[in-house]
Order: C-alpha cells, then structure tokens, then sequence
C-alpha cells in the first residue's frame, strides 16, 4: 500500500488514538483484523469530515464536533449505576459496554440459551471463527466514519443465531459513555448474525452513564444478516446526554424471505446521526422501518436511511416522525432504490413531522428512484403544528388545553411508540414523553 | 314553568374580522328539540362554534345565558363541563389515541370537575359496552384510533356515542346527518331520540329536512346571512322543502 498523505488532521489524530490501543490479534483474530484495519485506516486517512457541501451532509453541520478535541476513551472514572437501565424483559440476556470496551462484570447473558452466542469477540467459540471473515466489515459500501470505526474498534458484541434458533427473550446490548478527564471518544461496535429460519430480538441502546457536563463523541456501527427466512426485530434507542455527539451506522443484508424491522428512537445528542442502510437481496424480503426523533433547546436529530431492492417481491415499510421544540432541528433523508430487476416491489414511506416552536426546523428529503415498471410504490412528507381544530375537538370533550396538547403530542410520538415490541420501553418513554411535557412547559 | 336552558340574544360574531353572525336571538327550554335550517354560509355552523366556545371566533356583540350564567366568559373545556356537547360536522382523527381511552379521558375529565373519582378502566369498559348498542357500533371501534380510518357514517355515530356517555344538557349536532345514508341517518337519529329527555335540549342544525323525518322538532328556525329569519313549527321544515330558501329571503 502507497503511503498517503493524510487528508484531514482532525481524522488522522482520531485515527492514531486508535491504533496506539489496538485490539488484541491472537488466534482467529489475526487472521481478521489486521487486514481489515489497514484497508479501513487508508479510507480514512483519504477522506475529510463532511462538510455542508457533501450532498449527504448538506443540512447537517459538523463544524461543532470538529472543535472538540476527542480523547480515546479508556474504562472510565466510575462503574456506572445499571439499576435504572436495566429491561425486566432483557434482565439475564443482556451486554454491557463502556467506552466501546467489554464490561464482563457489568453484563449478564444467564439466560441465553442454546443455538444462540451472545457475547464479546474475544470470546466468540471457535465453530463461529472460521466464519466471522465472511460477515464483519463487509458493508457494501462504507463512509468514513464507518471506516473510522472499523479501523479502531475495542471489541464487538456479536449475537449469532444459528439456523432454525428461535430465541423468545429480547437481548439488550447497552453502549454506555462514561467520563473521563477529557471528552471521551468511542467505537462501539455490534455484528449480528441470524442464520436461516432463526429468529432473534434486540434492543440496542446508547447513553450516559452519569451526567457529566463534558461533551463526548460515540461512533457506532452495527452489521446485521438477515439471513433466509429469518427474522430480526430491531430497537434502537439513543439517549445520548445533552452534549454528546453520536453517530451510528447501521447496515442490515437481508435474504430472501427474511423480515427485519428497525424501530428506531432517538432523544439525546446534541448532535446525532443515524445512518440506516439496508440491502435486500431475495426475493419477497419485507423489510419494517419506524423512527421517533425528539429533540428540544439545540438539539440536531438527524436520521438518513436507504433501502436498496435488487430482487421481485419486496416490501419496504417506512413510517418516520420527528417532534420539535425550542430551537432544535431534525433531518430526514429517505432514500428507496428500486432497480429494473425489482419488479413487483411494495414501497411505502412516510415522514411526519410536528414543529411545537416558532424556531424550530425541519429538513425532509423523500427520495425515491424508480426504474422497475410494475411496482407500488407511495412516498410523503408533512409538516405541522398542534391544529386549532385539533386542540379544540378535545377542549370541546372537557380536556383544558394543556391536557389536550400533551394528549395530541403524545398520540403522534404514540404511533411508533406502540410499535416497540418490548412493552417496558413503550411505557417508560411515554412516561418520558409526560414528564417533559410537565417539566418545561413544552407543548403550549 | 319551564327551565330555561339557553338565552340567545342579538348574538354577533366574526371571524378573522369578517362578521359572520349579525344577531341572533334563540331561546331554548328544556325537553324542546330545535332545528336550525338554512344554505351553506348562513352562519349555522358558525353559531354552533361560538356556543361550544371555539377560540377562532370572536364574539362583537349580545350575550348568551346558559342555565342562568354567562357562557361567553367560559373556556371551551368549562362549557363542555357545564352541559355543552357539540357534535361536529367533522369530526377529527386522532390517530395514536384509542378511542376507548379517549371517551375515558373526557368522561373522567368531567367527572373530575363534579367532584366524582374517576372510573377505572374496567368499570368504564362496561359502561361503554352498553351505550355501543344505541349506536350499533361493535366494540372493535374502541380499540381503533379515535376516527381514523372510519367512514363518515362511523364518525358520526362515534359522535353520537360520546354524547351517550357526557350526557349532556344541551345538544348541538353540527350537520350530523350529512353524507349519511339512510341506514346511518335512522341509526344517528334512533340514538339522538333515546337521549333526548324532559331535562335536556338539542339544537340540531342541518341542510336536509330528511332528518326532521327522524327527529321530530318542536321549533324550526331559518337562518340566512348571519341570523335567524323565520321560525315556526316542524311544518316549516316541510314548507322550506317545496318553497325554497328563497322563499325566506328578507
């Protein structure tokens, strides 16, 4: 490989962060890492952070992160607190991370049974090793920030279905920030595997372990095969705090006959980028996509996603809403491919989105591309405010005002929030969803 | 005597500055039904918003005595609170909100301000099953999202089914039989006859005399640009059918 000249500095320095702290490479490993890391740290090194001007970053503004000077988070000050955070649903199938790195102590996979791996890389069992090759790092396609993580990952949570595992009990991986001295950077990364006619369920979730004033930066990736007829119903939840920054990518490969469904909940940040990639490649493949995105003061909530067809008989299901308040903003992009070979595809997308403020944004981008001939495909956008009419028809039934905007706020963040198939986190955010109401006088 | 139920007098209203109603003069006494007949733009569903005390209406003139009080100093919710239940020619979707825990919600809403606990889910559950029958709406709309998807005739019926529950005192059905089919329209007048009594009053305000064929009203008014221009018995009703409005005109 030539040597490069690095493109951008502020890359770069997280770039060799990274390779000072390098994953162990014994056994499987070091026939899988190094070459991958090479490949990914020259795409990096030959690429800039976005900019406005990059069609894919056009209405969102990195200029803050960039100022932060990062440091490559290490174990953290504290062993965070998980009472709170843990799912009754996910208590004994559950993986924990700080910073990116394996929190043995922290995580509890008692009650996974059998078919099933769920756990860290370093342990993966050697039936998995010879085969893990095929699967990580094999994004069709990468962006840098993707290649950033992939050149320096800590360790990987990994849930392997093999075929016909049908695994009843949600597996909550849990991606926690902890403080350090410095704003702390970290790469978590997650690869899930359901082989054919498995099926597997999981909440994968990003936040805060403490309050700490200090901006951090997480830069996930996840990697997820569907594989035929198998079926992955996928939560996630970003409630990074109000200074962190995140980015996560998220790239699903679908087999033939598979269904995956992503709902997707993003609260925190004051910045965040969900970047949802899903490959269908079979045939009748359906694919389910819900996102809530809830942001207030200054918060930049930013969700693209692309759902590439390549076989007949899809299906693509998308329902996006966004909420926001005070001066906050929120980004949609939703891209449906639908090529010559994807006949008889079934297309649907909708982004909604409902502005409480007078200064809050909203940038919506439905984009599809069309070339098969025989297909139904339907995409929309609206943006609203609460409706006179709306706030008047409950008034008129006895609900004073504010009780009847909490009600309507709540009924649009409802929708998606009914589709979580983890009850506990349906309930807990609208409890959420009442309590800011409450709080902050949101809605009236 | 009587009870006087609502007193309208020399009412005026606008909106967006535009005057919309030019004195109106109602008087409503408990156990009456009155319709209120005229064109599209007459200002009749106009005057049933201002009674129900929506806040894009600016009331210029007269007043309005509700039981003895001044309604056009009550909000919205206090009016609803009070009596007041507005059927609407629209009704809204509310996709998100179940209709059972919506009717709950304003059921319990008032039972709050009356100083009742309010009723648990389950109590509720069989208090509704047995106003479902007046409509003949099977219990699957209570699981739905309030109006979403429903067809007008269901709208209209899941109107009617709340007036079942709030009980009112006074009954404004905004064009409920509109776009209604026959069927629909003896179903939504099958329920407003069994909820009509000695005590309470309905104003119901339409286009069509068919629904006078159904709930038989015991005044008849007519409004044209901004106020009431005739009224009569139910035989005005039929009068207005073969005449025309114009017939009425100032």
């Amino acid at each position: 490989m030539n040597k490069l000249v690095a493109q951008d500095s502020y890359l770069t320095h997280l770039l060799q962060q990274c390779e000072q702290k390098p994953l162990v490479t014994d056994g499987f490993m070091a026939d899988l890492l190094p070459s991958l890391r090479k490949r990914a740290a020259y795409q990096v090194l030959e690429s800039c952070i976005p900019t406005k001007k990059d069609e894919e970053w056009r209405f969102t503004d990195l200029s803050p992160l960039v100022k932060v000077n990062f440091q490559l988070a290490g174990k953290g000050n504290i062993t965070p607190n998980l009472e709170p955070l843990i799912i009754p649903e996910a208590s004994h199938s559950r993986l924990v991370f700080v910073n990116g790195i394996y929190s043995h102590d922290l995580s509890d996979v008692s009650a996974i049974g059998s078919g099933i791996y769920v756990g860290n890389l370093t342990n993966l069992p050697p039936e998995h090793q010879g085969r893990i090759k095929q699967y990580l790092g094999n994004l069709e396609g990468t962006d840098t920030f993707t290649a950033l993580n992939t050149a320096g990952f800590r360790d990987v949570a990994i849930i392997w279905a093999s075929s016909n595992t049908v695994v009843q009990k949600p597996i909550h991986l849990l991606y926690l920030s902890v403080g350090e001295e410095n704003p702390g950077f970290s790469q978590p990364r997650t690869l899930v595997v359901a082989e054919p006619n498995s099926s597997v369920q999981l909440i994968e979730e990003y936040g805060e372990a403490e309050n700490s004033p200090l901006p951090y930066f997480t830069n996930g990736v996840t990697e997820i095969w569907v594989q035929e007829n198998a079926r992955v119903n996928h939560t996630r939840i970003q409630r990074e705090s109000q200074e962190g920054f995140h980015i996560g990518k998220s790239a699903i490969v679908q087999g033939g006959d598979s269904h995956y469904t992503c709902t997707e909940v993003n609260l925190g940040g004051k910045l965040s980028r969900h970047n949802l990639e899903v490959h269908q490649q079979g045939e009748q493949t359906e694919t389910y996509l819900n996102g809530l995105t809830v942001v207030r003061g200054e918060q930049v909530g930013d969700t693209h996603s692309s759902v590439f067809l390549t076989k007949p008989h899809g299906t693509i299901n998308q329902l996006h809403k966004c909420i926001v308040d005070d001066s906050a903003r929120t980004v949609f992009n939703g891209k449906i491919l639908v090529p010559q070979a994807a006949q008889m595809t079934n297309a649907m997308q909708l982004n909604r989105n409902l502005i409480l403020s007078s200064k809050g944004r909203v940038d919506t981008k439905p984009e599809l591309q069309i070339t098969a001939d025989d297909v139904k495909c339907s995409h929309g956008a609206t943006v609203s405010q609460l409706e006179e009419d709306e706030v008047f028809y409950l008034r008129s039934r006895s609900l004073n005002e504010r009780e009847a905007r909490l009600l309507l706020v709540d009924a649009f963040a409802g929708e998606i929030l009914g589709r979580i198939p983890v009850a506990f986190l349906g309930s807990m955010f609208h409890a959420e969803a009442q309590r800011r109401g409450e709080d902050y006088d949101l809605y009236c | 005597m009587t009870e006087m139920i609502l007193a309208v007098k020399n009412l005026t209203a606008s909106i967006d500055d535009t005057p919309i109603l030019k004195g109106v003069n109602l008087e409503v006494k408990a156990g009456e039904i009155h319709a209120i007949m005229g064109r599209n733009g007459s200002g009749k569903s106009t005057f049933s918003k201002v009674l129900a005390g929506h806040p894009a209406y600016e009331v210029t003139g007269g007043e309005v005595i509700y039981q003895g009080e001044n309604l056009l100093e009550k909000e919205a919710e206090e009016r609803a609170i009070a009596g007041i239940f507005l059927a609407f020619q629209y009704p809204l979707e509310i996709p998100g909100v179940s209709n059972l825990d919506f009717l709950r919600v304003a059921y319990n809403a008032r039972r709050k301000h009356q100083g009742l606990a309010e009723m648990d889910p389950f109590d509720f559950e069989d208090l509704v099953a047995e106003k479902l029958d007046l409509v003949k709406m099977d219990a699957s709309f209570l699981e739905r999202s309030v109006n979403e998807g429903f067809s007008g005739g269901e709208k209209k019926r899941n109107e009617i089914l709340q007036m079942a529950l709030l009980e009112p005192t006074l009954a404004i059905l905004d064009e409920t039989d509109s776009g209604l089919d026959i069927d629909a329209l003896k179903t939504v007048a099958h329920g407003v006859n069994q909820l009509t009594n000695p005590n309470n009053a309905c104003i119901a305000i339409t286009h069509y005399q068919r629904l006078l064929d159904y709930i038989i009203p015991d005044y008849v008014h007519v409004m044209q640009d901004g106020e009431i221009v005739t009224s009569g018995g139910k035989e005005l009703a039929l009068e207005l059918e073969s005449r025309g409005y114009d017939y009425f005109n100032k």
